[in-house]
């Protein structure tokens, strides 16, 4: 086991999880077959980063994450969470981490929103000058007073989450887990979780960990990826090396008045596809940017429109998806700060 | 504008001298707090969750006032029922007119105060798979569980238990208790009752970790508690043998029958603080108990879905 580096908040090495899943194989008999969920994950965070943690359902994100806050035991592998070992140490750790499961709620249920956050000083022991100047900041930048004195379970599902973000606040965690924080919110809640999650990261005080499917949610805010299918690391690093690795590239599409008989030759820009009987061509551009092609194409006249597409993250992903896990993951390369 | 970074973090107490065997600062540097203090910080979580279990149930007034209909009619048909058994000056379980009368008024206010119907909130929380939030908080469930019933109780002390007593002292020639001591051991045997009462529902609910379906349990333990706990006929209208079993084998007197005896004065002084210290001992054994269970049961945690 490597030791973890000293600015490591979380440090996994050879994490596992195997659950037991029994099986109906006769009239009565059920066999018990073990399933990995988590299959030998190594994961170093540092302070400050934001990490977006995406992967197929079923990957092993949410079990990971479960491992992480203390609420999962491993069944091999090490790990620790601000220098702790998640379970025996999870009263502890529960003090220096926040939480939010997009599907739970950390909330009670009967009380307003304001009871909420007053009750859960008292249960972390928040200094009350802290807790003040936390919620001041949480209700500016969420929006909190207009529904601050609503019972949560009045509240819509944009509301309840702006209020378990706070609540998870409160008590100045050193880490953020968000397991889907923007699942079923409508897009103008999604943007301002995501503006106010990728300020709280930019500051660097806090590290944060978030697994979404929602790939918007990793482009706004997450310098560093780490993409996990069949329970193990396939991709750690940033955005644009994912894009690199699985060949995406910028895309120019051009429709034309006639097809051409003989297409261009650019240095650089490879013909992906032809469509429409020629009438639209694709190009991909290795690296090298569009205006050269235009300018070509320009000269050879018939140009109807021209349209550049940026790679698509979505696109990348479901293809790390659908392709079995063949190479294990390269080694983490640092992740740009934002 | 900087976030936590502008939060001025607690300073450390300066009349503390530092604690060599105190845990070590975490990564920002802040210091564990003493003891004494984080005693007191745990002691204030306590009274906050208690407050807030309060706050809770206070928000259902029409879910009380319909109870409260149906303790005071249970309670008029009990009462007359009472008062025909004890007719012609007869003293079944030796209570009086006036003691049976009074045994089935105040019963009515605290069959909701200690609580002896069906209650699923932690299973409920096990099935869906809540319960990790419990297990987030720095606070041990099994305390703020109990915190929120106590909070829970002393709201049906005032929305429940007032009104049927006033409806019984009203209407009806009752029992009024003349020792002074029974006023504040009937206190304390409330809260004794409702820890008992707590204690057994709370490890009902724990059986959800295994079963995830605890109808089953639940519905046993309301029926035992109904035939056993008092809440039907006093438990002294049963052959002493059968009390004896009941009173140190079962936590269900402890729940209903022993607060209601020492409101209703059956017994003397002496005796009443007795069984009080039958209902400590019956507090303490549940909750280790449910501590025990507890712990086997995290540890065997796999959360619903997700």
């Amino acid at each position: 086991m490597t030791m973890p580096p000293h600015d490591a908040v979380i440090h996994a090495a050879g994490l596992r999880k195997d659950f037991t899943v029994k099986r109906k194989t006769g009239r009565l008999r059920r066999t018990a077959q073990s399933v990995s969920a988590v299959d030998g994950v190594d994961l170093t965070i540092t302070t400050g980063e934001t990490v977006g943690y995406i992967g197929p359902n079923g990957a092993g994100k949410s079990t990971t994450l479960k491992m992480m806050t203390g609420i999962l035991t491993p069944t091999g592998g090490a790990l620790t969470v601000c220098g702790l070992e998640p379970v025996p140490r999870r009263k502890q750790l529960a003090r220096r981490i926040g939480v939010v499961f997009g599907q739970r709620s950390q909330l009670w249920w009967d009380l307003p929103l304001r009871e909420s956050f007053r009750l859960l000083r008292h249960v972390y022991s928040v200094p009350a000058a802290d807790h003040a100047h936390r919620l001041e900041t949480c209700r500016r930048m969420l929006d909190l007073d207009a529904f601050l004195d609503t019972p949560v379970r009045q509240l819509s599902l944009g509301q309840r989450m702006r209020g378990e973000i706070t609540a998870a606040l409160l008590h100045g965690p050193e880490v953020l887990f968000l397991d889907e924080p923007t699942i079923g919110l409508d897009v103008v809640s999604k943007h301002a979780l995501r503006a106010f999650l990728a300020d709280l990261g930019a500051r660097g005080d806090v590290t944060i960990v978030l697994t979404t499917h929602d790939l918007a949610d990793i482009e706004r805010l997450c310098p560093r990826l780490v993409v996990v299918d069949h329970g193990r690391v396939v991709h750690d690093g940033t955005l644009a090396a994912l894009h690199e690795r699985y060949g995406s590239r910028r895309r120019v599409v051009v429709d034309l008045d006639r097809p051409y008989d003989d297409l261009p030759h650019v240095p650089g820009v490879k013909v992906d596809r032809v469509e429409d009987d020629g009438h639209r061509v694709v190009f991909a551009l290795d690296g090298v940017p569009a205006g050269g092609l235009i300018a070509r194409l320009a000269q050879l006249g018939g140009l109807r429109d021209v349209a550049v597409q940026e790679p698509d993250i979505e696109e990348v992903v479901a293809r790390l998806y659908t392709t079995e896990p063949a190479e294990p993951a390269e080694p983490a390369e640092p992740a740009v700060p934002a | 504008m900087p976030f936590a970074a502008a939060c001025p973090k607690s300073a450390p107490d300066p009349h503390s001298a530092p604690d060599p065997s105190a845990d070590p600062p975490d990564r920002r540097g802040r210091p564990r707090p003493p003891a004494r203090r984080r005693a007191a910080d745990a002691a204030a979580g306590f009274v906050a969750l208690t407050g807030a279990g309060f706050r809770r149930y206070a928000t259902y007034r029409q879910a009380m006032v319909a109870g409260l209909f149906t303790n005071i009619v249970f309670g008029a048909m009990l009462a007359s029922i009472m008062l025909g058994v004890a007719a012609d000056g007869r003293t079944p379980g030796g209570y009086s007119r006036e003691q049976l009368v009074a045994f089935v008024w105040v019963g009515q206010g605290l069959l909701n105060v200690v609580y002896t119907w069906g209650w699923r909130e932690l299973a409920d929380r096990v099935r869906s798979g809540d319960v990790t939030a419990d297990l987030l908080r720095p606070v041990d469930p099994l305390t703020s569980y109990a915190a929120a019933d106590l909070g829970r109780a002393g709201q049906a002390v005032l929305g429940r238990w007032i009104a049927p007593v006033v409806v019984g002292v009203a209407f009806y020639d009752i029992y009024v208790p003349h020792r002074p001591s029974t006023y504040v051991l009937f206190v304390v045997s409330v809260v004794l009752a409702t820890l008992v009462s707590f204690g057994g529902r709370y490890l009902v609910n724990l059986s959800a970790f295994w079963l995830l379906d605890v109808r089953g349990p639940v519905a046993l333990w309301m029926l035992a508690g109904a035939l056993l706990s008092g809440s039907f006929l006093p438990m002294r209208f049963l052959p002493e043998w059968v009390q004896w079993l009941l009173w140190c084998g079962t936590p269900f007197p402890s729940i209903f029958q022993i607060p209601l005896d020492v409101a209703v004065e059956r017994t003397d002084g002496a005796l009443s603080a007795t069984t009080v210290l039958l209902q400590l001992v019956w507090v303490i054994v549940l909750f280790l108990a449910c501590r025990a269970v507890q712990r086997r049961a995290v540890r065997r945690l796999v959360v619903q879905g997700g």
